[in-house]
Parts: structure tokens; sequence; C-alpha cells
């Protein structure tokens, strides 16, 4: 029978512990740099599991989540602008941006499917985009800095990074109770029998249009909050946080990490940035026997693997890391 | 007048050169069932080569030929290694693979090239105006560019509808395994359209090279347009890319030229002003979502033909 001890579930519940110990680290070490990595990685885990509730368990290849990200930084930081600074307003205002736009976009886009909506989702997030470069009051092109970060009628102070790094945390922990309750419960069924079937659907009698439109606003909005996140941490929004690019990386982290399953988009995210971060350094260690000269120069090419190993692993893993994890797990037991 | 004029031919101009764009895009998609993120990688990689070839050879005309095949070459065995693996697939995966791809040719192209761009120089015999209406004078490059892509908007009808490949093609769309079944070698038939599709979106990056500059990153913006154009025009149908493709252009074109000052016209000079730069640069992406809001297959869907 299924045992609750899988190398899948250690390998999610030592990730947990190790999130949220990580600031132990930094405090015995001193190492600033991690905690800032690991606040970002949070971040976009967060966006990443929002994308992966429509993505995964519903089958919407949406490829414009990137503008709920800058829809709600753009917000935080423009109310910011205009002297507001509490995280009351400002947060709140982020969601309600993001649920607007999540419902005027879905409701519009949901019309079509296949290939179409894949690109009616992304000519909305390019107007997005455009529509943010060509604010001049904000900056336009260059985007805009926060004068200071969201307040919290100095109950939270998030310009401390620890502090800032477990409002983050808590908050992707909370969305992935969210999307885990939501996807066991009679709204997530329904998702993932339209995500199999959606006529099937239909034809027993439910309006599948409305699931679907619900998800897409849940999830734009979930992402908007994530947006409203990363302005604080970078202290900064700009148009090209919204560029399509950025909608690709989103779902590079959620295939990566493994679709449709509630952790997945987490480990995604933390292997898409660790790769981003550490694999210059991994080609330079490769390279260096070989060609000293040319070790660090080579380590700047680092796309040039990234590229072809997200090719690899659409083409031979399509599970993820999650996948990846359920199988080996599954072999170590059946050897015992 | 005149000006509107120019406006005019320039819409045309970048039109006809969407469409080479988008006509091996809807080629591949049409065909292969394949979503190609990396097309614009190809635009890409048909200015670099031309730019170098051009360099080399000191001549405009020989380096585009020979970017022409490079690209060509390029596609096919792009097709032969990476992309034939793709087909059948999840739409999702071939937009992961492709993205892939995407940073592969970007990071490639900075290795071999340099992060600082090149110039392909207009050849000189091309670099004045010519009078193509009386009093009107037009850029004698812009005007051969026109003159080129409706050649090839031509050909590409002929091959496609008068021609013994044309026909295999037309068949492979509708039905690939019974083409398969009558003995047609369909993944050379497959390898030959992407590479078709590969030497379009080079001719477009070459020619679209001496107007702009030669950078990393330069079909990125370009390839969505392209995408644009297909969903528009229906998937698969090279009539509906021209059609989508040349309303994309005069949209894009004559709306970056006139809606600011119609702009500030309806909203006074404040508030027109501001919005122009976002509202122009966004009329085509409104464009689709009407379009697709409308007709959810596009003008020329397949099906409906």
């Amino acid at each position: 029978m299924r045992s609750a001890l899988t190398l899948r579930n250690i390998v999610t519940a030592a990730l947990v512990i190790g999130l949220v110990l990580l600031p132990l680290y930094v405090a015995l070490t001193g190492d600033r740099f991690v905690l800032i990595l690991f606040t970002r990685i949070v971040i976009l885990a967060m966006a990443a599991v929002s994308l992966n509730l429509i993505l995964g368990y519903a089958g919407m290849m949406s490829f414009g989540h990137a503008a709920f990200l800058g829809l709600g930084g753009y917000t935080t930081a423009i109310l910011s602008f205009e002297g507001v600074h509490s995280g009351f307003l400002q947060w709140p205002a982020a969601i309600a941006v993001s649920a607007l736009f999540a419902l005027a976009v879905g409701a519009l886009s949901l019309r079509t499917r296949g290939v179409y909506f894949i690109m009616i989702t992304l000519a909305f997030a390019q107007m997005a985009y455009y529509m943010a470069s060509g604010m001049a009051r904000y900056g336009g092109d260059d985007g805009l800095s926060l004068e200071s970060r969201s307040t919290f009628a100095g109950l939270l102070n998030l310009s401390n990074k620890t502090t800032f790094y477990y409002v983050c945390l808590a908050l992707l922990l909370g969305t992935i109770l969210l999307v885990w309750r939501l996807t066991n419960s009679r709204f997530g069924m329904v998702l993932q029998g339209v995500r199999s079937n959606e006529s099937r659907m239909s034809a027993i009698g439910y309006p599948t249009f409305r699931y679907k439109l619900t998800a897409f606003v849940i999830a734009g909005t979930l992402c908007g909050l994530a947006g409203a996140l990363i302005a604080n941490h970078t202290d900064f929004v700009s148009p090209s946080m919204m560029f399509w690019t950025r909608s690709g990386d989103l779902i590079v982290m959620v295939v990566l990490g493994g679709m449709g399953t509630l952790f997945g988009p987490v480990f995604g995210a933390l292997a898409l940035l660790f790769l981003e971060q550490f694999l210059p350094t991994l080609i330079n260690m490769a390279v260096r026997p070989f060609n000293p000269a040319g070790a660090a120069k080579a380590g700047e090419y680092w796309q040039l693997v990234l590229g072809p190993l997200l090719l690899f692993i659409v083409l031979f893993a399509r599970g993820g890391i999650d996948g990846l994890l359920k199988k080996l797990g599954g072999k170590h037991s059946s050897h015992e | 007048m005149t000006l509107f004029i120019e406006q005019c031919l320039n819409g045309l101009q970048f039109g006809l050169l969407l469409f080479l764009l988008a006509a091996g895009l809807t080629l591949v998609f049409g065909i292969m069932d394949l979503v190609n993120l990396a097309h614009g990688s190809l635009y890409m990689l048909g200015a670099y080569f031309a730019a170098t070839f051009a360099a080399w050879t000191g001549s405009f005309l020989l380096g585009a030929v020979l970017a022409l095949v490079a690209t060509l070459i390029v596609g096919m065995v792009l097709e032969v290694v990476a992309m034939r693996r793709l087909y059948g697939r999840d739409h999702l995966d071939h937009v992961l693979g492709t993205f892939g791809l995407i940073l592969f040719f970007d990071e490639g192209v900075r290795l071999i090239w340099g992060p600082g761009g090149l110039s392909l120089p207009v050849p000189s015999w091309l670099n004045r105006s010519i009078e193509i209406l009386p009093g009107i004078q037009y850029s004698a490059y812009r005007f051969a560019i026109i003159v080129v892509t409706l050649a090839v908007a031509a050909f590409l009808y002929i091959l496609v509808m008068r021609t013994r490949i044309g026909m295999l093609i037309r068949a492979g769309a509708s039905n690939r395994e019974m083409v398969g079944a009558l003995g047609v070698n369909i993944k050379l038939l497959y390898t030959l359209v992407f590479g078709l599709g590969a030497a379009l979106a080079g001719l477009a990056g070459l020619m679209q090279a001496p107007i702009l500059t030669v950078q990393i990153g330069m079909g990125e913006n370009i390839v969505i347009l392209a995408f644009v154009i297909t969903v528009i025009g229906g998937i698969g149908s090279i009539r509906g890319a021209l059609v989508a493709a040349l309303l994309v252009g005069f949209i894009d074109t004559l709306g970056r030229a006139f809606f600011p000052q119609i702009l500030v016209e309806l909203l006074g000079r404040q508030a027109g002003s501001t919005a122009a730069p976002a509202l122009s640069s966004m009329l085509i992406y409104i464009l689709m979502a009407v379009i697709l809001v409308v007709k959810p297959q596009g003008l020329f869907s397949a099906n409906s033909r």
C-alpha cells in the first residue's frame, strides 16, 4: 500500500523545512546573498504555483501569466509613487487589479482553445507590456523605483530582509495550501475533468466555461499578489517583467518541476533559478581542465547549455522533477 | 497627402515582410502542427548571415543568396536534430522546447558574433529614392523589398497550388498518415517544408537588416507579430496569412504615424499625447483579441474554407 514515507514526500518535507530554517543558516554564516536569492525563488515559486493551477490542473495553456506579476508590481509601485505606502491598501489594490484583469482576459480568451488560447493570452500580456511602457508619468520603458517598501502600520518591517523572507514564505505556503484544498474539492475535480475531456464534462452538465474562468481569476489574483511581493523585493518595476519571455520562464518552472503536482512548481522555480545562478560556475569548472584561459569566458554562455537542457527535459523527462522523484522512489521501494 | 501615401507604402512593405515570416510559420503550423517559437531565431540568423557574407564577398546580392542557403541548411538540420522529435506532442511541449532553442540560438549568436550587433549597409545601387508616382519619392530599397516579397508570395502560391510538391504539402496538411501510406516520404517532405519556412524567415531577416540593426533578440518581438498574423489569418492558411499580414502591417504603421494625432484631437493635447504611444503599440493586439473573440478560429480557418 502507499506509505507516507516515499522519497517524494521526504524530499518535499526536507524542502519545506529547509526553506523555513534558511534564515537560521544565514544568521550563522552571514551570507546575505543566499537570503536575497531565496526570497526571489520563493516569490517566483508562488507565481509558478498559481500558474500551475490553470496550466497543470485545468490544462489551460496560458502564455501571458507574467502580466499578472507586472500588474501586481505596478499597482504597488504606482500607489507608492503617489504617496500611498500602506501595504494594507497596496496589496489589496494589487489583488483587485489583477483579479479584474484576469476576469476580463479570461472571459474573452476562454472562448478560444488550443493554440488560439495560447496566442490570445500572449496578446493580452503584450498589451499590458505596452501599456506599462507607454505610461510616461511612471517611467515608461525605464521602469519605476519604489521609494520605500510597503508599510504595515508598524506591525511588519519589510525592509528587514528576514521578516520579508518569512512574509513571502508564509504567502507561498498559504498559496500551496489553497491550491491543495481547491484541487481536492469538487471544484478542483471538475477542473481536472475539464483537462482530460472538456466536451464530456459539459455533456454531463457542468458549465465548464464558468469553472475555467473562476480558476483563471484565482490564478491571476494569486500571481498579482506575487507581483506586489516582487516589486517590494527588487524595489523596482519595469515593463520587461511582463515581456513574453518572462511568461515563458514561468511555464518552464511549472513543467521543469512537474505539471499538476502540488510542490512541483516550487521545485521548478528552485531548479531554474539555481541553474541561472550556478550554471556559469559549473561550466567554468567543467571547461577549466581543458582550457584554463577560456574557462571564465565559457561560463558566460550558460544559456547555450540551458536551452538544449530544456528541450531535453521536454523530450525525455516529461514528469519533471516531481515525476523523477516519484520514479526513483518507486524503484527504491520495489528493491526492498 | 504625400506623407500618407508614403506611410501606406511603408505599411505595405512591413506587411509583406511580416507575410514572409508568417507564411513559414503557418506552413509548419498547418502541416506539422508545430508551434515554433524559435522561428524568430531563424529570422535573426538570416540577418547575421547576410551581414557576415556581404562583408566577406563585398556584394549585397551574393551575401543575401549565401545567407538564404545557410538559413535553409540550418533549418533543415534543426528539423532533423530537434523538431522532428516534437511532432505529435502537446503544444505545451512545443512552446517549451522551442523556447529552449531561442536561448540556445541567442547565446550561440553572442558566442560567434559577440554581443555588439552588426550592421548591413544598403547596397549603393538601391540607396536612393525613386519617383514611383508623379511627385512622390520613395526609398528604392523599400520598394525593392515590396517587389521581392510580392514575387516570393507569387512563387509560394504557384508552389503550393500548382506543383506536385505543393500537392503533397496540402495533402500532408489534411491527412499525414494517408500521404505516408501512399508511399510519399513524409519525413523528407517535412524537412523540406521546415527548411522552406526557415529560408523565408531568413529572407525576411536579411531584407530587414539594413533598415534596423542586426542584433541579438531582434526576432523576439517580430515572431510574436508573426504569430498574431497566423492566428488572425487562421492557422495553416497561406491566403489568411497574406491578408492578416497586410492588415497588421497597415494598422501598425499607420497607427504609429497618425493615431497619436487623432488621439490628441479626441482627448485633448495632455491626455492624448500620454496615451498615444501605448495605444498605438497595442492596436494590433487589440485587433487580434477582437477577431478571436468574434471568430475564434481566425479569419480564414482551414475548417471553414
